[in-house]
């Protein structure tokens, strides 16, 4: 799956998406940014709920193409920024981690 | 308020609205009315005092604000010996006093209220916060944080680079609460680290070792700095701080500890794994610490592909 594959297939708000051809792999949803550093693989989209800079660095550091942010919280600006220049997609929507985690799961089990 | 913004953006002042606390810069003690008083009370009080708003207790709870507005209010409604109750604003946006001062000034630009009660950890009011205070507090921290910052410019003593087998150094300051550039660090070593062609484990293991001991760094210590030395054999990150050290090292070791006050955790820190990641993810790792700084060696051998 790629990103545009997430751009077309769910109805999550598009903040940034400057990478639509990387290929995404799984997901990792935590809202602990240790525990993604520790546990997330590269290639997987961030689910959370942490809505800020670190979460870009914590994506960058790892190489995870895409941050879906949850329960509509608010994006600041430093972070669409932060996602613009690393190249990271930046999405979100009103549903939260459990949901969109069971979307992305099915998505990747179909095949 | 645009006054503020500006000393913001003037560079080395970024670094003092992390390192500055709330409750460095509040007036302690505050002058408070009581719910109970009426609203020409909290008049009398003002006008004595000086003072353009007052912060309502209920015992000694927090429940409100009554400024120069409400008083007016009062007056034009002929009302001015009703309670404070019926006229205060209880919708009050407050800060806590061991928050970094960058919180401070983000609530001036944000709700444009003129002042802030602080509270303390148990929810009593401890303080009073405004746009004066703050930057009163910069101008006057701003000279011997000068002096201080040149002395280390001084001191920063950097690693024989032409020694055998080493390809780079680096080094990066790190200051307390600068939420805004953590991981600033680590992102340069691992952009340095693929330039070399270090094996993706490496940089994935010096990543998340960097990463963590930079975070601690910003979240725990009074500020410090990253130095990273790669070589031939691998690379060799050393965190160094100013201080206050750990108190208890195998306690700080131990998965799920933290020290970590509450908005630290909101923003998805001090989970107490930062450590044990560092420590799980180095071939060689070890800390020594002191009330004076604390300084955590790493190391990650190298499966170079090719150099």
């Amino acid at each position: 799956m790629k990103i545009k594959d997430i751009m077309e297939r769910f109805d999550f708000e598009q903040v940034v998406v400057t990478n639509a051809d990387r290929t995404i792999t799984g997901g990792y949803t935590s809202d602990l940014l240790s525990d993604v550093m520790a546990n997330a693989q590269e290639g997987q989209v961030l689910i959370t709920i942490q809505a800020h800079k670190n979460s870009i660095a914590v994506a960058t550091l790892i190489g995870m193409p895409a941050i879906i942010i949850c329960n509509t919280r608010p994006v600041p600006e430093d972070m669409i920024e932060a996602a613009e220049k690393e190249s990271i997609a930046l999405f979100r929507t009103q549903k939260n981690q459990f949901e969109v985690s069971g979307i992305l799961y099915q998505e990747f089990m179909r095949k | 308020m645009d006054v503020i913004q500006q000393a913001v953006n003037a560079g080395p002042i970024l670094e003092l609205i992390y390192q500055l606390k709330v409750s460095d810069v509040m007036t302690r003690n505050p002058e408070t009315i009581s719910i109970h008083a009426t609203m020409r009370e909290a008049q009398k009080k003002m006008r004595e005092r000086g003072i353009t708003g007052l912060p309502v207790l209920d015992d000694s709870r927090l429940v409100g604000i009554v400024s120069i507005g409400d008083i007016i209010d009062a007056f034009d409604a002929g009302e001015i010996d009703a309670p404070v109750k019926t006229y205060m604003t209880t919708s009050v946006v407050t800060l806590e006093d061991d928050m970094p001062l960058s919180y401070a000034i983000t609530y001036v630009n944000k709700y444009q209220y003129r002042r802030y009660p602080v509270i303390n950890k148990t929810g009593m009011l401890s303080g009073i916060i405004t746009a004066t205070d703050i930057i009163k507090a910069l101008l006057v921290a701003m000279n011997s944080e000068f002096t201080k910052l040149e002395a280390l410019a001084k001191n920063d003593n950097k690693p024989n680079v032409n020694e055998n087998g080493i390809l780079e150094s680096l080094q990066f300051p790190t200051v307390k609460y600068d939420f805004e550039h953590a991981g600033t660090a680590s992102t340069e070593l691992k952009n340095t680290l693929k330039k070399y062609g270090f094996a993706n484990t490496v940089i994935r293991r010096a990543s998340i070792v960097s990463y963590e001991l930079e975070l601690n760094q910003i979240i725990h210590s009074d500020g410090g700095y990253m130095q990273y030395t790669i070589s031939n054999k691998g690379v060799e990150i050393l965190a160094r701080d100013r201080g206050p050290g750990i108190q208890d090292i195998q306690l700080a070791l131990r998965e799920g500890f933290s020290t970590a006050n509450d908005w630290i955790r909101s923003i998805g820190f001090g989970a107490g794994l930062g450590l044990p990641n560092a420590r799980k993810s180095s071939d060689e790792f070890s800390i020594d610490s002191s009330t004076r700084g604390t300084l955590v060696r790493a190391f990650i051998f190298a499966q170079l592909r090719e150099l």
